[in-house]
């Protein structure tokens, strides 16, 4: 049946994908970090962005789109969010992010829950969010399970990665979740990798299927990838002590391809963090102690780490249905630039933190984030500054598909715009 | 809005003739009976006392600055002075006196000061440790006997956030939403202070928190007793009502006669000021159904709910909320992160604005509080993309005004009319901005942040020594 869904959603798609389309006359603002291009083209074709900037020829037989007055942006690339994985957060039915009492931890996979159909997903793509960085949440461990790479699209095939990334608590909610302490949860860590190792070694011998066994064997197999390097394994600390210990880890593990996230005291050891060339997504705004591994916190953090050499990102801050919000985080750190003692970012590399950034921390830049060409044609035609509050998205294409611009959220907007009933009952208004 | 606005305004009116009579009849010695009764004494309406004071300020006038009034008016190129902690005047031009200070604000915007209706800074402080956790008393449905103000920890590092992040002035401090009645507000005006009573808001009437919907029917069926359901929240009210009308009656019977004094009940008291229109009802909710019950629900016991808080649903039943005078401070976007917010929409302010109804932003949260502006922003975007075209200084009502006039100090706050208060922001471009921030903010006239000043960034007594102290936040 999903077989015969995909290939339905291929043939429907497939000939839009195909079509050469050329916008002209925009603001091109290209998501690696530079600044915007007026009067710039973009074109995309087969689902893949062809060319963008200025002085780009338009190719015969494409479809022009004029965007004079507009702007045109990849679309954001939100982490770390729970689309497609939650109906509604806190109806736990619907929740398929946490598994509190699951006998399985680092063999989570969230990408076979994925749901495209879920409405927050129409929702948020027409806040200009195309794909999303989707991690389970640790509950039963400090490993969470293995996170996935979604597009927002309108069709039945959501997943762009699976198993992109492995999702690790250290820090307060680490030793929280590892039996009360941080000591308990590197004790946590090298005990699961050095049965990862066993497992390795000898896949016949391992036991793993005993009740009490902290590490079964999909749990093994999936922390061999992250061993070897071929899974990124995703470390959520904030306190600046807890990001060294982090960046020490490679000494033992010298193949563990680490990102931080949270990391809101990164600022105080940005340049470590830069030179193990650790990649960070961060919470963008975050400037309260809000524990104490986070006293340092301010919004300059984001803007220091760059200014450091770090690839930074901005995180969703995990608000499901708050993607969209992404813009608004960028827009505040180009705002700080003008105040007396910030370190803000400028406008385009705001931008390319909530699109290329986060892509580069997974490796994946040269895919997803920018409009250069070859990269996936997720390209969103927006009515002005896409940082902008007063700007929104006249269109949206993802993998180079035209997207429909309707969500639950306008069919309600659309119903109650006159909250009086009529003849009959609001029900029969659609 | 102008005529909600009045709507509110009269009733706030005979809340404060409900209030004079009570203070009259305890001030006042009574003509003696011929009865042997004795003479009623009153209780203290007021037993922890503001003792804010407004600190010094100088004479200040801002010149070549657009302005929005928070009343719904807009001037460009215009002047505001203020001097004596008061707002002097407002006009295209101003008769400024030779020593005021005179900042040059082309450019630049000015405000009156953001009022957040609804915030648990220093109930759930930072850091957020479970000791810090004095929000929710959530050991009982009904804890109308606690008070928000002996919860709040005024060193909380959130105040300083909202000060020099969002240009916030005043805000209402709230017990949590456990509860159906989760104890009385408080008033905070937003300068930092050794105790609660110094940030006290002089003369903010009380509120009284009440929530409905999923909150008390999860917390207290988790511990299986009522209500667990939402029949069962409304019946657990209703009992609490009928028991407030018959303390009421005692009482009342007893300062007209005086005689035997009843017994206090200190949840009782706060729900007899709320009878009696002194206190108001800042009541969280979300669904629209459940708020037109809650609406018939202040009609069968004779009170009356100023604001319904989050209130998801509210753009449903604009005609409602506006029959019946309620305001709903609402969020800009939030949504789907429960049953009760799954209808959750960006226009929901825009539409209850169109429709006439009392509407204002709230945070509700410590992050949000920092840029309640942009808040506004938001929903003017999705308004307009909605074709509900909103000036934008009809929008600054929603930040000033609206909840002052829902906490009933509209006379002393929320707009810049001379008279008022002069708790005023200077923004460094168009406060609807992205690309805007705080550049200085007074309250009752006296600069209390100023981004281009390191001196007047306020460090809190936790934050002092710490890793990051000073720092800009």
């Amino acid at each position: 049946m999903k077989r015969a869904f995909l290939l339905l959603a291929t043939m429907l798609a497939s000939p839009a994908a195909a079509q050469t389309v050329a916008i002209t006359g925009a603001t091109v603002a290209t998501g690696d970090g530079s600044a915007p291009i007026e009067n710039g083209t973009v074109v995309f074709q087969n689902g893949r962005i062809v060319a963008a900037g200025a002085g780009v020829a338009v190719p015969a037989g494409a479809q022009v789109i004029d965007g004079t007055g507009k702007w045109v942006a990849p679309g954001f690339v939100a982490g770390f969010s729970d689309l497609g994985i939650t109906d509604a957060a806190g109806v736990q039915e619907s929740n398929d992010s946490g598994a509190r009492t699951a006998p399985f931890n680092a063999a989570l996979d969230v990408s076979v829950a994925i749901n495209p159909a879920e409405v927050k997903i129409a929702n948020e793509r027409l806040g200009g969010v195309t794909r999303a960085l989707i991690a389970p949440e640790a509950s039963n461990s400090i490993f969470a399970g293995q996170g996935a790479v979604i597009d927002l699209g309108d069709d039945p095939d959501a997943v762009t990665r699976p198993r992109a990334f492995q999702f690790v608590e250290l820090g307060e909610a680490g030793g929280r979740l590892a039996g009360g302490s941080r000591p308990a949860a590197y004790a946590m860590l090298r005990d699961a990798l050095a049965q990862a190792e066993d497992y390795r070694r000898n896949p016949a011998a391992f036991g793993g299927r005993e009740k009490d066994s902290l590490v079964k064997r999909g749990d093994a197999q999936a922390l061999l990838r992250v061993l070897d390097g071929t899974t990124p394994l995703v470390v959520h600390v904030e306190r600046a002590s807890d990001i060294l210990t982090v960046l020490a880890l490679p000494r033992e593990y010298p193949k563990l391809k680490l990102v931080l996230t949270g990391a809101s005291e990164g600022w105080m050891v940005a340049r470590e963090i830069a030179a193990a060339r650790v990649p960070v997504i961060a919470a963008a705004l975050a400037d309260l102690p809000a524990q104490f591994e986070s006293l340092a916190a301010t919004e300059s953090n984001v803007g220091r780490m760059r200014a450091a050499g770090v690839t930074v990102g901005l995180a969703s801050t995990g608000a499901s249905g708050g993607e969209h919000n992404l813009r608004q985080f960028a827009g505040n750190l180009v705002a700080i630039s003008r105040v007396p003692g910030h370190s803000g970012l400028t406008w385009g590399q705001a931008l390319a933190a909530i699109t290329s950034g986060p892509a580069a921390a997974l490796g994946m830049d040269g895919e997803l984030g920018s409009l250069r060409a070859g990269r996936r044609a997720d390209v969103v035609l927006w009515d002005g500054d896409p940082l902008e509050l007063s700007s929104a998205p006249t269109a949206v294409w993802i993998d180079g598909r035209a997207q429909p611009m309707r969500s639950r959220q306008r069919a309600l907007r659309d119903r109650y715009l006159v909250p009086t009933e009529g003849a009959l009952p609001k029900a029969y208004e659609r | 809005m102008i005529s909600r606005t009045s709507a509110v305004v009269r009733w706030l009116a005979t809340g404060a003739t409900a209030l004079s009579l009570i203070a009259c009849s305890q001030g006042d010695a009574r003509p003696k009976a011929a009865s042997s009764k004795a003479p009623p004494k009153p209780y203290s309406r007021d037993p922890y006392a503001s003792t804010y004071r407004a600190y010094p300020g100088v004479p200040t006038v801002v010149r070549n600055v657009t302005i929005y009034d928070g009343e719904g008016g807009r001037i460009d190129n215009g002047q505001v002075l203020f001097a004596e902690g008061k707002i002097v005047a407002v006009g295209q031009t101003v008769d400024a006196p030779t020593d005021a200070q005179v900042i040059d604000g082309t450019g630049k915007w000015v405000t009156p000061g953001i009022i957040d209706i609804h915030s648990h800074l220093g109930d759930y402080p930072t850091p957020s440790v479970q000791a810090h956790s004095d929000g929710n008393e959530a050991t009982g449905p009904i804890t109308a006997d606690v008070w928000a103000e002996h919860s709040v920890w005024p060193q909380d590092p959130g105040f300083s956030r909202a000060l020099a992040n969002g240009g916030v002035t005043t805000l209402q401090i709230l017990p949590g939403s456990a509860n159906l009645m989760g104890g009385r507000s408080v008033v905070l005006k937003n300068v930092y202070a050794r105790t609660m009573q110094a940030m006290k808001f002089p003369g903010a009437p009380y509120g009284l928190k009440m929530a409905c919907g999923e909150n008390p029917k999860r917390v207290y069926g988790s511990k299986g007793r009522q209500p667990s359901t939402r029949m069962g929240n409304v019946a657990v009210d209703r009992a609490t009502w009928a028991k407030a009308q018959s303390y009421r009656r005692k009482w009342d019977k007893y300062d007209a006669d005086g005689g035997d004094m009843p017994d206090r009940d200190i949840g009782m008291d706060t729900l007899r000021g709320v009878l009696a229109g002194e206190i108001l009802i800042q009541n969280h909710c979300y669904r629209a159904d459940e708020m037109a019950i809650v609406e018939d629900m202040a009609k069968e016991f004779g009170y009356k709910v100023i604001a319904f808080h989050h209130a998801v649903e509210a753009y449903k039943i604009a005609d409602i909320l506006k029959a019946n005078g309620t305001c709903a401070a609402v969020w800009a976007d939030w949504y789907g992160f429960k049953m009760e917010s799954y209808d959750g929409i960006g226009e929901n302010l825009a539409i209850l604005e169109r429709a006439g109804a009392c509407a204002m932003i709230h945070s509700d949260d410590e992050n949000g509080i920092q840029r309640l502006n942009q808040e506004v922003a938001k929903v003017l975007a999705s308004g307009r993309h909605a074709g509900i075209d909103i000036a934008p200084q009809v929008a600054w009502k929603w930040l000033s005004l609206g909840p002052a006039t829902a906490l009933g100090i509209a006379d002393k706050t929320g707009s810049l009319k001379p008279g008022k208060m002069a708790d005023v922001v200077l923004w460094n471009g168009d406060p609807f901005s992205v690309y805007t921030r705080p550049e200085r903010v007074w309250i009752d006239g006296a600069l209390l942040y100023d981004a281009n000043d390191p001196k007047r960034r306020p460090v809190s007594d936790f934050e002092l020594g710490q890793p990051g102290s000073g720092d800009v936040k």
